[in-house]
């Protein structure tokens, strides 16, 4: 990708507000505009207009969504203001850049905080790196795929890039984990240990495995206490096994 | 910072234009689940009709709509007023989500099946029936109308269709650079012609 320079860079604003960037693009893109007071306020008058342009589209959405959508979010715990998060600065105080670029180092080393946080702490921002490193490892040329049904409903697949040294997970479906419970998702070594690789909590997502993925023979879903556990409780409701994958 | 912008976006939504959506995203992030719902209410058919409009499936749209709400329900704290208003933080996100399904699909059926086959085919048609009568309906089209046949076309794929700049530019069989410059161009008179986040 070409858009070395910084006027190349700031064209890109355009397409930002708009999701059209290509991943590698996205991540250049987050990176200049951490430090580009310019473009932060040109992207938010950007989407100012977007915002308005799906009013052309509006259509009802079916109206047991909203029964649907209202019983979930008994089950969701809001996240605390930045303030109250674990970094060891006071979040709100910093500058937008220092948090992007926080999020952009985060998106470059494909790292997602620590365990229990691949969910649990995302939001609109630290979605962007997500997705970047969830699109490459999707994109990546060596990505293979093993797909389970789920035997609660749904589907999920895990792809997994030796090149990236990542494994993705993609549910379709995926039934809430039961009260007081979380999925907890797992890394076979090729010695038959699982390593603790992140918790989710069901629905349909898109979640990058934490941990090298690289020598993974597998990797597997089981239901375990809320904050998870450090090695399986319970057989897994799913097994990935890489040697079928396709 | 006082916007403008914030307000008249919200007001101009349907049913209840004295309520502020940011007043009731704030309040969801204290959990209040009523103020929930009537955010809900208030907005829901703006974002099912975007998600509806990039993911087309409308099994999948619900599934993204739901997955946009519980975003929202998760990260209401997160909002910042000083950045933007509350529906554009909501679209935003809409947006994001309804992309990253219909990019993921791709990328994880692209073994079998052609890329794009038959993109050039999708009609656009973004006027709704119904919304001809509203002030802000008039207000955006005659926004759409300061732009260029060609930036429309190129913001309208970017935006409703979900394409990449690069995926518009060789649709509309375009130097790489053009399809960006055309979505940039086309915005920001968009925006000046509604007179919005400036």
């Amino acid at each position: 990708m070409s858009s070395g320079n910084a006027y190349e860079i700031h064209a890109l604003s355009g397409a930002y507000a708009v999701d059209a960037l290509d991943a590698d693009e996205k991540v250049l893109f987050e990176q200049h505009l951490a430090a580009c007071p310019a473009c932060q306020a040109e992207v938010a008058g950007l989407r100012e207009a977007t915002a308005s342009l799906a009013q052309s589209v509006e259509a009802d959405p079916p109206p047991t969504l909203r029964d649907r959508v209202l019983a979930d979010i008994r089950t969701v715990r809001p996240l605390p203001p930045e303030v109250e998060s674990e970094r060891p600065t006071k979040v709100r105080a910093l500058p937008v850049r220092r948090r992007l670029t926080a999020f952009a180092v985060a998106a470059a080393l494909l790292g997602v905080a620590g365990v229990g946080t691949v969910v649990w702490h995302q939001n609109s921002t630290s979605d962007q790196g997500r997705t970047s490193a969830a699109d490459r490892i999707l994109r990546a040329s060596d990505a293979k795929r093993v797909s389970l049904a789920l035997d609660g409903g749904g589907s999920a697949s895990v792809v997994r890039s030796v090149s990236a040294g990542r494994a993705v997970l993609i549910t379709r479906g995926m039934p809430s984990a039961p009260t007081d419970k979380v999925y907890e998702l797992w890394l076979q070594t090729p010695a038959g240990t699982m390593v603790p690789a992140g918790l989710m909590s069901g629905g349909s997502r898109t979640v990058v495995l934490d941990g090298d993925a690289t020598n993974a023979t597998a990797a597997g879903i089981t239901v375990e206490p809320k904050g998870g556990s450090e090695s399986p409780t319970t057989a897994p409701i799913a097994l990935f096994d890489f040697e079928r994958a396709t | 910072m006082s916007h403008l912008s914030p307000v008249s976006s919200g007001e101009s939504l349907p049913d209840d234009p004295g309520t502020s959506l940011g007043a009731l995203l704030r309040r969801c992030a204290t959990g209040d689940e009523e103020c929930f719902a009537e955010l809900y209410d208030l907005t829901s058919r703006r974002v099912h009709g975007l998600v509806l409009r990039v993911v087309r499936d409308p099994a999948q749209a619900e599934e993204v709509t739901q997955e946009v709400y519980l975003q929202v329900w998760r990260t209401a704290s997160r909002y910042d007023e000083s950045k933007g208003s509350a529906l554009a933080w909501l679209m935003t996100l809409a947006h994001r989500r309804a992309v990253d399904r219909v990019r993921s699909a791709e990328a994880a059926s692209r073994h079998d099946t052609t890329y794009h086959q038959g993109a050039h085919a999708v009609p656009h048609d973004t006027t709704a029936e119904g919304a001809e009568s509203s002030i802000e309906a008039r207000r955006v089209r005659n926004a759409l109308a300061e732009l260029t046949k060609v930036q429309r076309e190129a913001l309208e794929l970017a935006y409703f269709g979900g394409y990449t700049h690069t995926e518009v530019a060789t649709m509309l069989d375009l130097p790489v650079g053009t399809a960006k410059t055309r979505i940039r161009d086309g915005l920001i008179r968009l925006r000046d012609a509604m007179g919005v986040g400036q």
